[in-house]
């Protein structure tokens, strides 16, 4: 492969391309990907590439995102490095492929531009299409800047392919907000990443083989009370999803050591955490706008901090419940929907049922909202508004009724509303 | 022998023709076949048929019956039951005038 400029040193990158990028430098050798807003030009980048021999890698075209993951697994089984991306419809429209590789175990990354789910119709960030998708297996990251797009999908692959894990890796990032806004991302030589993330070796995987003087059978019917069992086979995945806490801390650490660039423990990232009375668990792009609403906070004189959610499956409870041990009050926001639930959004319901993991969280006051749904703008004085209800809602010892006040969440920036 | 999948992944050509599992612990992440140990229609049995020698007549009904074809004649003139692919369906048993054949459970419950 031709080492040129276009793909070293500080580049203007939307996030989109961002993901794109990645992909070559990870030397994926097959792609499949169907265009859809606002992932778009994630295809097109890496469609250019391959086409101009920039990219040494087979991209398949094909007529519906479900055909995009049957051919990714395939390719995968044979022993390939793969890669995609999709967004909202798409991603549902995948849906059964999603959970086969998950089942097959293969270490399949795709970058998923999030999007509000139809009806009616919205292309805008919201994460509730990756949230339908959480139970499937897959490992799944939110992700909050075009550095880390690209950086992530390096360290997924890394993360995806250890023998102990084999699971496919979900990256997620806001559909417009990151994927179409342009922003300078370092792009590291191609030999430290060569270093980090060697190319793929041609023994392929160690559980399944395409070899056609062994063939093997996989996937195959089995029975409630044979053994080997549906049962087992659903327990490893359970076992694998557990020891990826482990793995995503290391490589993000060895990641940081290598190229300086700092992703918490890769699980959650804090930001004045430490000695915060009031912090506020949030994820994707929110998390860090709200960065700059602590510091205006601190100003005032407010002990405040806020836990970036980095890592969604596997679920990081231990990380979160040593963050916010120490805390009066915590909030959490959630920019997706999660239905039916406690709170109505995916994140807050299974934070309250983390803090009863910990004696020393479980008594604790958690305050839920959903906001941005559908891409609706979020303004750091909305985020100070947050902040100022859980402080309202700690000074009263219980959730605090106006407005906003939807049952169980508060439900900010709203029409009609402050 | 446990860690076989490992053993796969390893050397190819040390491939080991059946992957026997003790326990879940040994198994490789997902359920896999190889032509020596595909899953044959007999392992969707729950009971299986018995034959008594001492009450066979060898009349045949129970080879007739078979609607897998399972049951042949073997050269001592009894009829052999293929467990391969014998579902446990238990018409034999149900067709065997001398009662010289029994239905036994497969394995314990767990």
């Amino acid at each position: 492969m031709n080492q040129s400029d276009e793909f070293v040193g500080k580049k203007v990158l939307r996030g989109n391309y961002a993901a794109a990028y990645a992909s070559r430098a990870a030397r994926v050798q097959v792609v499949s990907a169907y265009p859809i807003t606002p992932q778009t030009l994630v295809v097109e980048k890496i469609a250019e590439l391959v086409d101009s021999g920039k990219m040494n890698c087979e991209f398949i075209r094909v007529e519906s995102e479900h055909s995009v993951m049957t051919a990714l697994i395939g390719a995968s089984i044979a022993g390939a490095r793969t890669f995609t991306a999709t967004s909202g419809q798409g991603l549902l429209y995948m849906a059964e492929p999603v959970h086969w590789a998950a089942g097959t175990r293969l270490p399949i990354v795709m970058a998923v531009a999030s999007r509000g789910i139809a009806p009616p119709w919205n292309i805008w960030a919201d994460f509730s299409d990756v949230i339908s998708q959480r139970d499937s297996g897959w490992l799944i990251s939110f992700l909050s800047s075009h550095q880390e797009i690209f950086d992530s999908v390096i360290m997924a692959y890394k993360i995806a392919e250890n023998h102990e894990i084999l699971l496919p890796y979900m990256l997620a990032y806001g559909g417009f907000i990151l994927s179409h806004t342009s922003k300078p991302v370092d792009l590291p030589p191609q030999e430290l990443i060569d270093d980090f993330l060697p190319p793929l070796s041609k023994d392929g995987w160690p559980h399944i083989f395409m070899d056609p003087e062994r063939p093997m059978m996989h996937g195959n019917l089995i029975m409630p009370n044979t053994v080997p069992g549906y049962q087992e086979f659903r327990m490893k995945i359970q076992i694998a999803q557990q020891k990826a806490l482990d793995v995503i801390k290391e490589v993000t650490l060895e990641f940081k050591k290598k190229f300086g660039r700092d992703y918490g423990n890769g699980l959650v990232q804090e930001y004045k955490c430490s000695d915060a009375d009031f912090i506020m668990i949030n994820y994707g792009v929110l998390a860090k706008q709200m960065e700059i609403v602590v510091d205006q906070l601190r100003d005032e004189g407010l002990k405040v901090g806020v836990l970036r959610l980095r890592t969604f499956r596997p679920f990081p409870f231990n990380e979160i419940i040593d963050a916010v041990k120490n805390a009066k009050a915590i909030g959490v926001v959630d920019r997706g929907t999660a239905f039916g639930s406690i709170t109505g959004g995916a994140v807050s319901t299974e934070i309250m049922a983390t803090l009863h993991l910990s004696k020393q969280t479980k008594d604790k006051l958690v305050v839920p909202f959903i906001n941005g749904i559908g891409g609706r703008d979020v303004f750091p004085s909305q985020q100070k508004r947050q902040f100022e209800i859980l402080i309202e809602c700690y000074e009263k010892g219980e959730l605090v009724e106006n407005e906003e006040f939807m049952g169980t969440a508060y439900w900010t920036g709203a029409l009609g509303f402050k | 022998m446990s860690d076989g999948w490992k053993i796969i992944s390893k050397n190819k050509k040390d491939r080991p023709k059946v992957l026997i599992y003790k326990n879940w612990k040994d198994l490789p992440p997902i359920p896999i076949s190889f032509p020596d140990n595909i899953m044959q229609t007999g392992d969707w049995r729950s009971f299986k048929p018995v034959l008594d020698k001492s009450k066979c007549t060898k009349c045949g009904l129970c080879w007739l019956y078979c609607p897998e074809g399972v049951i042949t004649h073997g050269s001592d003139g009894y009829f052999e039951i293929d467990y391969k692919f014998c579902k446990g369906c238990g018409i034999c048993c149900n067709e065997c005038p001398n009662d010289a054949m029994k239905m036994e459970k497969e394995q314990e419950e767990i």
